[in-house]
């Protein structure tokens, strides 16, 4: 058969990397490093500079998990400082140096400045290096070349640069944590002038320089993966992959893509300014401060610009990070319950309409920032309307599981916690966006449980469902079962125990940020409590040691994967050799004749998206 | 030592996870890979149950245990009239999402553990269902509707500012709270009920606020160190920062706002329950002599089993609730609701700042000047109050 690329940009990467089948200059039965690419014959094109796109996934996935276990083991910092205030940190003297006050009978406290600059690079870190390039990064680009049919990405070149713009920005922001004035500690949403000025926080200097200068680095990542993304979902599907043949991981891929790319350019433009502002002398969020002393001269400027130009970016933000583990989610969920994902077009237009209205809501973050009360009324109609399109996903995951033959692998255990989570934790969103409330929510730790599990821990548990399901075919081999279920089991019922009990933190009205809770009568009432979820942070985290040493030791010594489509699944990744180096597939690419979720149909288990209709045969949705 | 300790610790538990990994695939060859699958897939389908029940239970029994330590329910109803009206949006909030998270996590959990893969069952081929799409999407959507227009009424008369009749009338307070790195400065319109102007570039170390001396309104301006109220009256708080952003939050009448600097922002409440009412709510006793609320009948110092009675001290409090830097969770001042009498009693013992803090200081005016222009102030004249901007301007 001759090649089917359907088009001649396809045709163009394929030259370009002048790497497939036809070449006929190497075989293909050689060993992974010069499987199929010549150009990638090196340890260092192959490894570091690879242009491959499961490459550069395992890269994006494996610095993901470095970020997520500093910004996890920051979080128990400042819960050792919530949960045992008067026991002594001196113990953490060695790693944290001057930040562990120690007084003359050996007692360490955590150093205010410092519990800020955690709070804020945990918040920093798992919003935009673990959970966007980190689970976006990740699957976008494992599955998207590999679920539609490509042999790589519109331009690998590109993709390539996005993880290195990420890699820079990540090192920009690990170096600001050494800095003897502290990183950055005004919030992750760095609102002015709290960032804009030195004099007003110690991390505020040169802290905040180093910030705004990842931040700048990370949008670039974010931008050139998305466009890529974009382009090959719409120009690279293979022979007969329509868009209504997509898997719903790729749309939600695809949508989180468009996102990004329309809402990032906004925080770099408030990033700007705001640097202008630091640095320059322009007042664009500046008016009327009198700090450290002196009246400064900045006039006119509004703090509240910046708070729209940031949640331009940081509301569409959350739903980048959710959309990716939604599709997940759908994804492993109709494999292992051998069902079709119920309503596969109600669940894509919602993906759309989540997707539309993520950009019309930005400023329910603001009800309480002196914007005009009537403006907020057209943010709360448009917030609460959300609720329907992620009410129908989630009907959707329940019918999907009705009626189906379950296989508890560990995906899936993590895709149904996925569910349940989301259920809790948007459920307290129609609390936070209907105003009324949220005047005595706004920032308190109602806000922080609520996203925690709506956005942190269900995007978690989606990114999980991925890794294990995925895991043989980015490594060929299997993560343990069994260490995967005592994981999800310990990490459910760990996560619920941290964040459910913050829900009555904060319905008493006990402000987020807070170092400590012992001025207010009305906050310092409930160091049981706090007590309580610090202990169930640690031993959840506890439970990730045991994700990581199962993660690695399953890269060298994890069952082997020995059949090509382990689980029975339709879509095209299970159709590439376990060893599928860059190009994906050996001869040509595979033809699409169905949508990718025939699991029971006619009485066959599965039939994957490669077969033909049969005769007679109507396609399913 | 320590680090040791925790290295070999780290290492130990390394090496027992990989074991069990080990261990647990070596049984499964041992017993068979599908029996041994079968009988995992088992455990964990009855693990959603058990599961679903005991966090079912554990979330509605939590729930119920800390009812009366929420701001919403038992003696924490709130304190004031917008904030019933909030209370009450909560409670519809509450009951629907209630519903439907209950509902939601059991068929989520049931069905995982029904549909579990069992021998000789074969999953159903349903790939959607349109008329069931359209009665999920309408009954949240009817429900979001409810929801929003009962939370828009609440939000636009919370939000509402004083009306053009009220500031006619003059029948409310306007106070002044100002947020600074890390105190709040509160202000208090004193006799004339009016605030009067500042500049941000006069602020110095005895004038905190900027005030502009040449503004008689500014003359009676109190400085109190708490916050103290009428009950029943409304009040227009005026809430401004010096330095950075800071929020006004007094979470017992339902109150939240940013200060932000460079332009004022507003929040109109009227509070409707003494501090001493809201005490006697507290410290309540049922029918049997027995408190309604044991938790607030211990000791408030701990230390001192002899001490009041919590409810006894419970004080209402302003605190911060917008991250302001490094002294953020320490911005604590003292609000008191009191009766008509004992506010205008106390109002009458307070000096103005300008009195008791910048007339001394301030070489240029006598004692004598400033005691008989600000009585010719208060006959409002307003030849006099030029005569006044001279006298201070020279």
């Amino acid at each position: 058969m001759a090649n089917q690329d359907n088009s001649h940009l396809e045709e163009a990467v394929l030259e370009h990397q002048a790497g497939t089948h036809d070449q006929g200059d190497h075989g293909h039965d050689d060993h992974d490093d010069h499987h199929g690419d010549k150009y990638q014959s090196n340890f260092i094109t192959h490894y570091i500079f690879s242009q491959d796109h499961k490459i550069i996934a395992r890269q994006f996935l494996i610095t993901g998990m470095f970020w997520a276990v500093i910004g996890a083991l920051m979080s128990l910092v400042f819960r050792l400082q919530l949960g045992f205030p008067e026991e002594s940190l001196a113990w953490l003297q060695p790693v944290l140096g001057k930040w562990i006050v120690v007084n003359e009978i050996g007692m360490g406290t955590l150093d205010p400045d410092f519990y800020y600059a955690l709070v804020t690079m945990h918040g920093t870190i798992l919003v935009f290096f673990v959970l966007t390039a980190g689970l976006s990064g990740t699957f976008s680009n494992l599955l998207i070349p590999l679920q539609i049919g490509a042999r790589d990405m519109a331009s690998p070149l590109l993709n390539m640069l996005s993880y290195w713009f990420f890699f820079i920005a990540g090192a920009i922001m690990f170096a600001s944590l050494f800095l003897s004035t502290g990183p950055f500690s005004g919030g992750w949403t760095a609102y002015p002038p709290l960032s804009a000025l030195p004099q007003a926080s110690s991390g505020s200097g040169a802290g905040m320089t180093l910030w705004l200068m990842s931040m700048v680095f990370f949008i670039v990542s974010v931008l050139l993966g998305g466009i890529n993304y974009i382009t090959t979902v719409l120009n690279m599907r293979t022979k007969g992959m329509s868009m209504w043949r997509l898997p719903l991981t790729i749309w939600a891929f695809f949508v989180t893509a468009i996102l990004g790319l329309l809402s990032f350019p906004v925080l770099a433009s408030a990033s700007f300014l705001l640097m202008f502002d630091r640095n320059l002398g322009t007042s664009f969020f500046l008016s009327e401060i009198f700090i450290g002393g002196e009246a400064l001269e900045y006039a006119g400027g509004s703090p509240i610009l910046y708070q729209h130009l940031f949640w331009f970016l940081g509301h569409p933000e959350v739903y980048i990070i959710i959309l990716p583990a939604m599709g997940i989610v759908s994804e492993v969920m109709s494999v292992h319950a051998r069902k079709p994902v119920f309503g596969y077009k109600a669940m894509v237009f919602s993906i759309m309409a989540i997707g539309f209205l993520s950009f019309i809501v930005w400023a329910h973050h603001m009800f309480m920032s002196g914007v005009n009360p009537f403006i907020s009324n057209i943010f709360v109609i448009f917030t609460l309307i959300i609720a329907v399109p992620s009410a129908v996903k989630v009907f959707n995951w329940i019918a999907t599981l009705y009626g189906g033959s379950i296989r508890f692998y560990t995906s899936m255990l993590y895709s149904i916690g996925f569910v349940s989570m989301f259920i809790s934790g948007g459920l307290t969103g129609i609390f936070l966006g209907n105003s009324a409330i949220d005047i005595q929510m706004h920032d308190t730790y109602f806000v922080v449980a609520h996203f925690h599990i709506v956005m942190g821990v269900a995007a978690f548990f989606g990114m999980f469902a991925g890794i294990y399901h995925w895991f043989p075919r980015m490594f060929g081999r299997f993560m343990n079962e069994t260490l995967g279920k005592i994981h999800f089991w310990g990490t459910l019922i760990g996560a619920y125990a941290v964040f459910w009990p913050m829900h009555y933190l904060g319905l008493a009205g006990v402000p987020r940020r807070y170092y400590s809770f012992a001025s207010f009568d009305f906050a310092g009432q409930f160091g049981m409590m706090n007590k309580f979820i610090t202990i169930a942070a640690i031993l959840t985290f506890a439970f990730q040691i045991l994700f990581i040493v199962n993660f690695f030791y399953s890269i060298y010594r994890g069952r082997k994967q020995t059949t090509m489509n382990p689980y029975g699944a339709t879509t095209l990744e299970w159709t590439a050799p376990i060893d599928a180096g860059h190009g994906n597939w050996e001869g040509d690419i595979p033809e699409v004749h169905r949508w990718a979720y025939d699991y029971g149909k006619d009485g066959e288990d599965f039939i994957a998206q490669v077969t033909p209709l049969g005769e007679n045969e109507t396609e399913s949705h | 030592m320590t680090a040791l300790v925790i290295i070999l610790t780290v290492v130990l538990a390394i090496v027992v996870t990989v074991q069990i990994g080990r261990l647990s695939e070596l049984a499964a060859k041992i017993r068979g890979e599908q029996e041994s699958e079968a009988d995992s897939n088992k455990r964990n389908a009855y693990g959603m149950i058990v599961f679903m029940v005991l966090f079912l239970l554990l979330t509605i029994g939590s729930s119920i245990y800390y009812k009366n330590s929420i701001l919403w329910y038992g003696p924490h109803v709130s304190a004031s009239e917008h904030g019933s009206a909030l209370d009450r949006t909560f409670n519809v909030t509450l009951f629907f999402t209630g519903i439907v998270f209950v509902l939601t996590q059991i068929l989520l959990f049931w069905y995982a553990y029904k549909y579990r893969k069992q021998q000789g069952k074969k999953a159903l081929f349903i790939s959607h269902d349109n008329r069931l799409e359209v009665i999920w999407t309408a009954i949240p959507a009817v429900v979001m509707t409810f929801l929003v227009v009962s939370g828009l009424d609440t939000w636009n008369t919370a939000m509402a500012d004083i009306s053009p009749s009220e500031v006619a009338g003059k029948d409310y307070i306007e106070i002044e709270a100002t947020g600074m790195q890390f105190a709040w400065l509160l202000r208090h319109p004193g006799k004339d009920n009016l605030l009067g102007t500042r500049n941000y570039q006069l602020i110095d170390g005895t004038n905190q606020l900027g005030q502009d001396w040449t503004d008689e309104k500014n003359l009676d301006d109190i400085m109190p160190d708490r916050i103290v109220l009428p009950v029943g009256k409304k009040v227009r708080v005026r809430i401004t920062s010096r330095d950075v952003l800071h929020n006004f939050d007094l979470p017992h009448f339902r109150v939240k706002m940013d200060a932000v600097p460079g332009m004022p922002t507003y929040f109109v409440f009227t509070p409707t329950v003494t501090t001493e009412q809201y005490r006697k709510n507290l410290g309540e006793l049922d029918k049997d002599g027995e408190p309604m609320y044991p938790e607030w009948h211990t000791p408030s110092d701990p230390e001192d089993p002899t001490s009041a009675p919590r409810w006894k001290e419970f004080v209402y409090e302003l605190a911060c609730a917008e991250l302001c830097g490094n002294g953020h969770y320490s911005m604590r001042r003292i609000v008191e609701v009191v009766s008509q009498e004992e506010y205008d009693r106390w109002l009458a013992e307070q000096t103005p700042y300008y009195e008791s803090s910048i007339k001394k200081a301030d070489p240029v005016i006598s004692e004598e000047e400033v005691i008989t222009e600000v009585e010719m102030l208060t006959e409002n004249d307003a030849a006099v109050t030029e005569e006044v901007d001279a006298g201070v301007r020279n």
